[in-house]
């Protein structure tokens, strides 16, 4: 008997039970489909966040006070003169620019119009490229409006929305605090890295304008450190901590009193979280996939001892015991391909799609696996139980019930 | 010539210890080409564990068993289903079609087992269909046919191959009076073309048709004699 009239009769086998053949094929690609997917959504949204990090510019350091979030009212803790004295070319050479930050959230007034911007910013102009804020239209203010304390300020794309709707804010005058402030720029659109803050809520102007009129001349908030590339962070990092031992006191209980944090540490710490909700992703998956097995072989077993009677009667009509195992092996791999295949089709359709906000990538591993383990459950539970039956003498398959 | 069929004190048990039954107690029996044969007896007589043994689908315990002068006890998995496809035709009480597949397929399937081609399976598949009168339900399948017409496709594909020996396991066993008697009248024109028939039966007028018959007792063969067939249809009639 040739293999292609087994093949014939494993197809007919499969058409005599069209809905058991259907279910089974969709259990197998329900399970392989959601391994997939849901790996394929860790593996984007880890990917979103590496992405967004490296999109804020990874030679960045900011040193903050430690302890205590109003650096603006504590005394002590970091000031504009340890600003100063971290850029010093001899004894932290590989410095590119110093930014001192201030931060407030204030209330800005246009017109009849006032919005509350959520932060604030006083800073330098070197903070521009420092922070990865590029402008969309007019100019940032330059390092002489700093030291003359000009009143401007570039406002970020939501601020220039929602203040000056249909007309364009560079020139326009703003009241913040009742001071005045000229709108010099307006930065470009930027994706909100923190998740829950829009990163185009923002506003920012010369420090010593900020300060005059709204902070005060305590304490600043943090201190922005841009290395001269990515590469010379850490040795960065270890220079300003040399100065900053001897300028930042000491706080009350002997700890250093204040933090440096690169952005590649804040990246470690969020591609962390992604991994860990990858790997929970990829548990509830491998459970789907479990349960999904569980069912295939559930349906096998049911499937081949249902059919033992049927065994019987193909061998008291002389089917050799390999013609009948060969016909139940390509009728569970044709199952469980077909199944499959169609599980990873679903799966490459379905990462095509935004899930939870979430672009999936796919993992080709992921795909692999999934397959290979409903193929293998499917071939063993639908071999198994038939290379038993058709061990059985005839009369013995076509008595049992 | 040798006979088809030739058993020499067969003997079967069942289980172990205690609980052991003997089902046959020596059985010889020798049944020549073209006979047709009855055997009877009671439930529980062990006709059916003969029927099962001659038809190997079951292996005896003691005793030897030539078919066609090949002792088929000294054979392996492979040449048993060899056996049974080439020398032997089963009809089996419950008919034993495969479902949901048509009934020419299901008259094909020992021939496809015998590695016969499409074309000639399908020719000698419906010649067999006409042999029962049943050509013209070809594509039906088996809950869209009556128990007689079941019968009978199971009887087709018991001559499709052409075997030596032709073994029936209470064929009427589950049949109305009319439908035996259809089933009756293709076993009546098989013998008249000269095939060996081997059938169970625990129905007298059933056995009445044949031209031997043998009675079982208690595993033993009680009686075996031949007879004038009764009531058989006319062109059954011996020649």
């Amino acid at each position: 008997m040739s293999f292609g009239e087994i093949i014939r009769f494993a197809l007919r086998g499969l058409a005599a039970n069209k809905l058991r053949s259907g279910l089974t094929m969709l259990g197998i690609l329900i399970g392989v489909a959601s391994v997939i997917l849901l790996v394929a959504v860790g593996n984007g949204s880890a990917k979103a966040v590496a992405d967004r990090i490296s999109a804020l510019g990874t030679n960045t350091l900011t040193v903050s006070t430690s302890g205590g979030r109003g650096g603006t009212t504590t005394t002590g803790g970091l000031t504009l003169k340890v600003a100063d004295a971290l850029d010093d070319p001899v004894l932290a050479p590989d410095v590119k620019s110093v930014s001192p930050l201030v931060s407030t959230s204030a209330t800005m007034a246009y017109g009849s119009t006032s919005y509350d911007v959520n932060s604030f910013v006083g800073s330098t102009p070197s903070y521009f490229t420092a922070a990865n804020y590029p402008l969309a239209s007019g100019a940032a203010f330059s390092e002489d409006d700093n030291a003359q304390g000009r009143r401007v300020v570039v406002i970020g794309q939501t601020v220039a929305e929602e203040m000056f709707p249909g007309v364009d804010p560079i020139g326009e005058q703003v009241t913040v605090s009742g001071a005045l402030f000229t709108v010099v720029g307006v930065l470009d659109e930027k994706s909100s890295s923190g998740g829950f803050q829009d990163a185009n809520d923002v506003a920012i102007a010369p420090i010593t304008a900020v300060r005059q009129v709204l902070t005060g001349y305590g304490a600043i908030n943090s201190i922005l450190v841009e290395a001269a590339n990515s590469k010379m962070v850490s040795t960065v990092q270890s220079e300003i901590t040399v100065i900053l031992n001897q300028r930042v006191p000491t706080s009350s209980s002997g700890t250093a009193g204040y933090t440096v944090r690169s952005a590649s540490q804040l990246l470690e710490t969020q591609t962390e979280t992604a991994d860990t909700f990858t790997t929970l992703l990829g548990a509830v998956a491998a459970i789907s996939l479990l349960v999904g097995g569980i069912g295939i072989t559930n349906i096998m077993l049911v499937t081949v001892t249902e059919r033992t009677r049927e065994i019987g009667i193909r061998k008291a009509l002389g089917a050799p015991r390999r013609v009948i195992l060969t016909q139940f092996l390509i009728e569970a791999t044709l199952l469980s391909f077909i199944g499959g295949g169609l599980g990873v089709a679903a799966a490459l359709i379905g990462a095509n799609f935004k899930i939870v906000g979430v672009t999936p990538v796919v993992v080709p591993s992921s795909v692999i696996l999934a397959l290979s383990v409903s193929v293998v459950i499917g071939l063993f539970f639908g071999g198994l139980p038939a290379a038993r039956a058709a061990r059985l003498r005839p009369i013995d398959a076509l008595r049992y019930e | 010539m040798h006979p088809v069929l030739d058993c020499r004190s067969l003997t079967k048990v069942y289980g172990e210890g205690d609980t052991t039954v003997h089902a046959l107690r020596g059985v010889s029996l020798a049944v020549e080409r073209g006979e047709y044969v009855a055997i009877m007896g009671s439930s529980g007589s062990g006709k059916s564990t003969l029927m099962n043994i001659l038809g190997c689908l079951d292996i005896p315990s003691g005793g030897k068993y030539l078919l066609d002068s090949v002792d088929v006890s000294q054979l392996s998995d492979r040449q048993l289903a060899l056996v049974r496809n080439r020398l032997i035709g089963f009809v089996f009480q419950s008919f034993n079609l495969i479902p949901r597949t048509s009934a020419l397929a299901n008259v094909e399937l020992p021939l496809a087992y015998a590695g016969v081609h499409a074309r000639a399976r399908r020719r000698r598949a419906m010649h067999a269909l006409e042999t029962v009168g049943l050509a013209d339900r070809y594509d039906h399948e088996p809950n869209q046919l009556s128990g007689g017409q079941q019968q009978r496709v199971a009887v087709a594909r018991a001559l499709v191959t052409e075997p030596a020996l032709l073994l029936a396991d209470e064929p009427t066993g589950n049949l109305d009076s009319h439908s035996t008697e259809d089933v009756l009248t293709v076993f009546d024109e098989l013998r008249a073309a000269g095939r060996t028939i081997v059938l169970i039966t625990h129905e007298p007028e059933v056995g009445a048709r044949a031209d031997r018959l043998i009675k079982l007792f208690d595993g033993q063969i009680q009686s075996d004699e031949r007879q004038h067939a009764v009531g058989r249809h006319a062109v059954g009639a011996p020649g």
